[in-house]
């Protein structure tokens, strides 16, 4: 489709901007966990599914660097903090454990709700990557639910509280991206987010039920991808220090 | 006697060009390799990448190019997800050298029934048990489905206690 209408094409461009950037902005919080997790085994997995987020986020960079005729690193680390994309969700710095798997369980599921729809895109550069990337993504999601039950039956309360922090920015992920309405009618995105997002807490409910665990409802915010926090602006200096360090060079 | 054609030598080629993270299996034997074809002279060698975030691509990418630079003027190795590499591309010959060098090659994945909510149903997996390398048994369980690289899980053998990897199933 690289007859992509300028209109369109821009959507795309924003629409990869957002996905690439819920990634690349979780895996470089959830990293931190390297070396200090509750568990060695699950300093290895936090690890590992970092480094796939952040391997996901390389390649709809480069998708989009390819579509705008620029380049995947200038993209990831030449931006000022202000330009990023990705949900409020993600702005809060890592703190304890019960809420990374809070914070990380939100987002797996509706990080698979989106990306089901995605593999579904028109735009076969993106639904060929989003269909080899939930093949990875299921072991996050079994992983996660694995945690959620775990702390669930173990620090109920203190999960508890960690999703009703949680749960108001969880909301942005569905916050569409500026020109929603060109990539529906050029079926790029199959379904408006507002579907994805009735689609993703009726998947919840019943989980949270069981497990008696509290559901926050709230509107998708308009903003919910443009607020920037003082966490994520050290957490961007953290990330473009060595890319900064000698600008133009090769690595 | 039959002359092997260009692509025939390219593919022999690359069943030389070892996988960086487990050498013992080759690109072919890996199955990372998609369409091989000439244009003029220009050899272009499609990469499926295990794993969308594997620290390894450019150095297969690389190597490959290495040695196959004797094929045409212009050799490129660009990656595709179109098809997704999944387990089931490793080869026979591959799985068994996985094995010998104390790798489990993966199952093939089932569908968890359970865990079925999200996303799409059919994509969401039970982790299917391992055979140990070592000495065969079945009796071994899963102590981590994220082991030291992207595309290995790591098992234990209650049989002859020995820990091992599995090449994961995707």
């Amino acid at each position: 489709m690289s007859e992509l209408d300028a209109v369109p094409r821009q959507a795309l461009a924003e629409l990869l901007l957002t996905v690439a950037d819920d990634e690349f902005v979780i895996g470089f919080w959830d990293s931190e966990w390297t070396g200090i997790a509750p568990m060695l085994e699950e300093d290895v997995a936090m690890s590992s599914i970092s480094q796939d987020e952040i391997g996901h986020a390389r390649a709809l960079y480069e998708l989009l660097a390819g579509l705008t005729d620029t380049d995947a690193d200038a993209i990831a680390f030449g931006r000022p903090a202000a330009d990023f994309r990705h949900a409020a969700l993600l702005n809060h710095a890592r703190t304890d454990w019960a809420f990374t798997v809070a914070r990380r369980y939100l987002y797996e599921t509706a990080d698979a709700v989106r990306l089901a729809a995605l593999a579904r895109s028109s735009y076969a550069p993106l639904s060929e990557l989003v269909t080899k990337m939930r093949r990875e993504e299921s072991y996050h999601l079994l992983h996660m639910d694995a945690w959620l039950r775990r702390l669930a039956a173990a620090a109920h309360d203190r999960l508890a509280s960690a999703l009703e922090r949680a749960w108001p920015d969880a909301q942005a992920i569905f916050t569409p991206p500026a020109g929603e309405a060109a990539l529906l009618e050029a079926a790029i995105l199959p379904d408006p987010f507002a579907a994805l997002h009735e689609r993703w807490l009726g998947q919840l409910r019943p989980v949270f039920a069981e497990l008696d665990l509290p559901i926050v409802s709230a509107a998708v915010p308009s903003d919910g991808r443009t607020r920037r926090t003082d966490d994520f602006a050290w957490l961007h200096g953290e990330f473009t220090s060595v890319a900064g360090s000698e600008a133009g060079a090769t690595w | 006697m039959v002359t092997a054609t260009r692509e025939e030598q390219v593919w022999a080629a690359l069943a030389e060009v070892p996988d960086p993270e487990i050498p013992a299996v080759s690109v072919v034997d890996l199955g990372v390799i998609g369409d091989v074809r000439f244009e003029g002279q220009r050899l272009t060698v499609e990469l499926l990448p295990t794993f969308v975030g594997c620290p390894a691509i450019e150095v297969m990418q690389q190597q490959i190019g290495e040695r196959l630079r004797n094929f045409a003027t212009e050799v490129e190795v660009p990656v595709t997800f179109s098809p997704p590499w999944t387990s089931e591309r490793i080869s026979a010959e591959g799985r068994e050298k996985l094995r010998a060098s104390g790798f489990a090659p993966p199952v093939a994945i089932q569908a968890a029934p359970s865990a079925s909510a999200f996303g799409d149903d059919e994509l969401l997996t039970v982790l299917p048990l391992a055979t140990c390398p070592y000495c065969g048994s079945r009796n071994t369980a899963l102590e981590n489905p994220f082991g030291p690289t992207l595309c290995r899980a790591i098992y234990h053998c209650a049989d002859c206690r020995q820990p091992f990897e599995q090449f994961k199933a995707v």
